[in-house]
């Protein structure tokens, strides 16, 4: 392999239901970033059959988009993905591959690193180029206690996965000029062994956290049906910008929805108002909230890791605090 | 000498104490507010092999040791004395003697039944006029045809009406005196066999604790367990036995009290520090883990005979005294450690408190303890 | 059926707690754990078994102490436990780690391959879809439950964003597994008496068809190039008091901030 023949920074963006999902408009803002410490170009490589506003891949920093038109890859599918994108990539020879960390690109892009036998860097943080023209890769390394600065030296692409929320788009330059090429994939069909049967949206209304402006959490401490109703009335009285949200332990003992997750395995917030209940803090919990503007944790153990990133830490019960600081709000 | 726990033991005790935290704790204040028996919990300690821990595997058994059936009992006590003493009262007063007295049928018949958990076991000893004094039996069996016909009363029986199997006491020969008693396998629906009234308890107030009674019942005469006239040792056996069970019951009660007390003093700020930097707290709170800790060791102890069939009455009436005596101690102190809030029913301290009690009463008194301990000594 | 199913062994990350002073981390006493991910790959594995019949074999690629897992899920009802254990193997990236569990389930016959998800250490997620790379075999994951319809057709639901999917796929295949997919079950008692007296393989590089520049640290496209605590953030207050004064703290500061 030599390195030297490996050039530019190319991004997966995924699409869902011929929608391009946000977390690769995120994407095309940071490749931009590194190709201009490189002097390099930004690709995106699009995959599907009727994919919308494929010019917005522009204006959000893409110098060039690869759209790999197929009705094999309307719904994303392993194998069919891997193939279109190894074919891409062992055409072009892009130096960085960017993808979303998302069940999607979580599943594609180990698959990837695997066939192209090079490294994946997942969950990653901070991206930047070095000295030396390397791309370096940070991330939570020890369930997240830790930073980890990660190299991929003598193999190409290097690859990282970054979770939706992390990166931020660019503003949209509807001015930007850039060309849409189709790029033709030879498929290997005897390889398609998964079928899709059915795909099935969630019943109920599902709620964006991502969006809220103030979230109000509960963990543990709260614990119960009852103690999330005291922070629906709270999120209540502040108004339409507050939404409940929720630690991990909350959803899997069936008490939240999955949609309302924060953290590693939910989703990754930056809200004005992060107010954390009951939440010990565990450090996949952190990931997903840390870069909130302002962090208010109530907890009753002082050692909680919470208060390690809290910008206000009271040790108390919350299950005492929520109500009478609904009280007092209301009557603000 | 060797005081670890063995692999397996260890390996064990993990499981028991994962399943305790999930499946026992949740439940353990309203079990004791409703006073209801923990049906739910047995059945699920029932899929995993709970109700027959020390049972050979040749009799449906899991085939582990006394050991691994203290800890249980004790890790499950230490959030629940409710559940414990259901686990308790089955697996050494009922499954016990059938496998130390049964005949071969008599345990093929039973044995697999009761530790698969699919029956629940008890053990009805205890009259109106008879506690203590356990000789002084009062129901009676007579022989006919092919049956015996039991007719009298037996009360606070644990398990009542939940058992399918009951082990019976009843005088066969009153001449004989204690040797007239003789022991019965008895089923839940045998003819004439009812549960009579619940007692409303202080403590353990989940436990179903009811009177038996005996109405002209048919017991056929190949449930006689052990012979005619052999009952009393029966008894007195099972009991022995059974003081392991319950001082391990009292063991995690006085480990779930020390929990929630160290917790809370901790926690608890008075006079600007927390009350365990006090060292009124932290000498009581030392006297009481040393207390605890030599329970546990007179538990493991008298498991350990029992586990080898060494003689072990002396120590299984040591464990029972000594760690009755601990709980009823550490709790009184942990409703004290916890001020106010500790008399509410806010916090677990006040139940333990009142299931402390009975550990010192059921299975042999302290008293009768002493007796067993002093005359083993000055024999 | 046959089963494979790779376990990992992690410190609880999710019990860790930080010295409020020096802001390090305290990691006396906090326990090795079978990866949640992973045990609900095996109680999937356990459900099947329950159903259908099959034998089950778990493997493990760490460290000697590894057994204990491999012990407990023996104790839940596996078959076979192998534990890959060589000092060559050790400094793997994703990539390598996968190349050498993939060498060794090569050698076994097998209907399917379970993994977790990811474990809750490197959270990376890589390791399942890099051994069906290496296997050449079909992935699905993220998966909550598995239908089979008894002879080599499965259905499995794949858990999405939106909600989940349905994909058949035949045996054999690879599985990426969630610890919210089902209720892993309790050691059984008599498992557990057994347990220490039922052999683990234990497997070393030697015993693998594949070269060393292949694992280990030479197998490893990516390299830590540093690594460093968080840093603090400066410091917030904190207030350790009632109710009364918490509320008290907490509206003013938001008012402070003009979020209120």
């Amino acid at each position: 392999m030599d390195i030297k023949e490996y050039k530019n920074v190319y991004v997966f963006v995924e699409q869902r239901e011929d929608k391009i999902q946000s977390v690769a408009l995120e994407l095309l803002g940071k490749a931009r970033d590194l190709a201009n410490s490189l002097n390099e170009k930004v690709v995106a490589m699009l995959l599907g059959d009727n994919v919308e506003n494929k010019e917005e891949l522009i204006a959000y920093g893409a110098d060039e988009v690869l759209y790999v038109k197929d009705k094999l890859l309307t719904t994303y599918l392993t194998e069919p993905y891997t193939q279109a994108i190894y074919q891409i990539i062992s055409s072009r020879k892009p130096s960085i591959v960017l993808f979303g960390a998302t069940t999607i690109g979580r599943d594609l892009g180990p698959r990837l690193s695997a066939r192209l036998h090079t490294g994946l860097t997942a969950d990653c943080t901070k991206l930047e180029i070095s000295d030396e023209k390397e791309l370096l890769m940070t991330r939570p390394a020890f369930g997240g206690n830790l930073m980890a600065t990660i190299k991929c030296s003598n193999h190409r692409p290097q690859m990282s996965t970054v979770r939706p929320g992390v990166m931020r788009k660019n503003d949209k330059d509807i001015n930007r000029k850039g060309e849409i090429n189709e790029f033709k994939v030879e498929f290997d069909s005897s390889k398609f062994l998964v079928e899709i049967i059915e795909t099935v949206k969630a019943q109920d209304e599902l709620v964006d956290i991502s969006e809220a402006k103030v979230l109000i959490s509960g963990g543990r401490g709260v614990g119960n049906k009852e103690g999330f109703k005291q922070l629906e009335k709270l999120a209540k009285v502040i108004g339409d910008k507050a939404e409940v949200s929720s630690s991990r332990a909350m959803v899997d003992a069936g008490i939240i929805n999955h949609d309302r997750q924060v953290g590693q395995t939910g989703k990754t917030v930056r809200p004005d108002l992060y107010i954390a209940c009951g939440i010990s803090g565990a450090i996949q919990h952190l990931a997903g909230m840390e870069e909130s503007d302002f962090i208010v944790a109530i907890n009753k153990d002082k050692f909680a890791p919470i208060f390690q990133v809290s910008d206000l830490g009271i040790v108390c019960d919350v299950n005492k605090v929520i109500p009478l600081l609904t009280e007092r709000l209301k009557k603000q | 000498m060797n005081f670890d726990l063995t692999k397996e033991q260890a390996l064990f005790q993990q499981m028991v104490r994962e399943f305790s935290e999930k499946e026992v704790k949740p439940l353990a204040a309203e079990i004791d507010e409703e006073e209801r028996f923990p049906i739910e919990t047995i059945k699920k300690m029932a899929k995993i092999g709970l109700m027959g821990i020390p049972v050979p595997v040749e009799y449906g058994g899991a085939g582990g040791d006394n050991i691994m059936y203290t800890i249980a009992v004790e890790e499950i006590s230490k959030f629940c004395a409710t559940t414990g003493v259901a686990l308790s009262a089955h697996t050494s007063l009922c499954i016990a003697p059938l496998l130390e007295n049964g005949t071969e049928e008599q345990k093929k018949k039973y044995v697999p039944l009761l530790s698969s958990g699919e029956w629940i076991g008890a053990f009805g000893l205890t009259e109106p006029n008879a506690g203590t004094d356990a000789a002084l039996q009062q129901t009676m069996a007579v022989e006919d045809g092919d049956n015996y016909i039991l007719n009298g009363t037996k009360i606070f029986i644990t398990n009542a009406g939940y058992a399918n199997v009951y082990i019976i006491f009843a005088m066969t020969d009153k001449s004989k005196g204690n040797r007239g008693i003789s022991a019965f396998i008895v089923e839940k629906g045998m003819p004439g066999f009812s549960i009579g009234k619940k007692e409303k308890k202080m403590g353990i107030r989940g436990s179903a604790t009811c009177e038996l009674i005996f109405e002209n019942c048919i017991v056929p005469k190949e449930n006689l367990l052990g012979k005619v006239g052999k009952g009393f040792k029966i008894a007195m056996k099972t009991l022995d036995g059974g003081r392991i069970g319950i001082a391990s019951q009292a063991l995690g009660i006085a480990q779930g009290a020390m929990d929630e007390t160290v917790k809370y003093t901790k926690e608890r700020k008075q006079f600007g520090r927390s009350i365990a930097k006090f060292q009124n707290t932290q000498f009581q709170l030392a006297d009481l883990e040393t207390k605890i800790q030599a329970s546990r060791l007179l538990v493991r102890l008298a498991a350990f005979k029992k586990d080898r069939k060494l003689p072990f009455s002396s120590e299984a009436a040591m464990c029972k005294l000594y760690a009755a005596e601990t709980a009823m101690e550490m709790t009184t102190k942990a409703v004290q450690f916890h001020g106010g809030y500790g008399y509410t029913r806010e916090y677990p301290v006040e139940r333990m408190m009142r299931d402390a009690k009975i550990t010192e009463i059921y299975e042999g008194t302290s008293e009768v303890q002493r007796m067993v301990i002093a005359a083993n000594l000055l024999k | 059926m046959k089963i494979v199913v790779c376990i990992k062994q992690v410190p609880n990350t999710t019990e860790i707690k930080i010295n409020p002073e020096t802001g390090t981390l305290i990691r006396d006493g906090v326990e090795s754990i079978m990866n949640p991910d992973d045990k609900g790959g095996l109680e999937e594995a356990l459900l099947l078994k329950d159903k259908y019949g099959a034998e089950i074999t778990v493997i493990t690629m760490g460290l000697p102490q590894a057994d204990d897992i491999l012990r407990e899920a023996l104790a839940m009802g596996a078959d076979k436990a192998i534990l890959l254990t060589d000092r060559k193997l050790g400094g793997a990236d994703t990539l390598a780690t996968s190349s050498a569990l993939a060498a060794a389930i090569k050698q076994l016959d097998f209907d399917l391959v379970i993994t977790g998800r990811q474990a809750i250490d490197g959270d990376t997620a890589q390791v399942g879809p890099q051994i069906a790379e290496h296997l050449g075999l079909p992935q699905v994951t993220y998966v909550e439950n598995i239908e089979f319809d008894g002879k080599s057709t499965f259905k499995v639901k794949k858990s999405t964003e939106e909600g989940y999917q349905i994909l058949k796929v035949n045996s054999p295949f690879v599985i990426t597994v969630l610890a919210t997919a089902n209720k892993p079950r309790y050691m059984s008692v008599k498992g557990i008496v057994e347990v220490f007296h039922k052999e683990v393989e234990i497997w070393d590089f030697n015993r693998l068809c594949i070269s060393e520049d292949k694992i280990g640290k030479k197998g490893s496209p990516t390299t830590v190039f540093k690594s460093f605590s968080r840093g603090a953030k400066a410091p917030g207050e904190m207030f350790e008091v009632g109710p009364e004064e918490a509320v008290g703290i907490i509206v003013s500061k938001l008012k402070e901030k003009y979020i209120i």
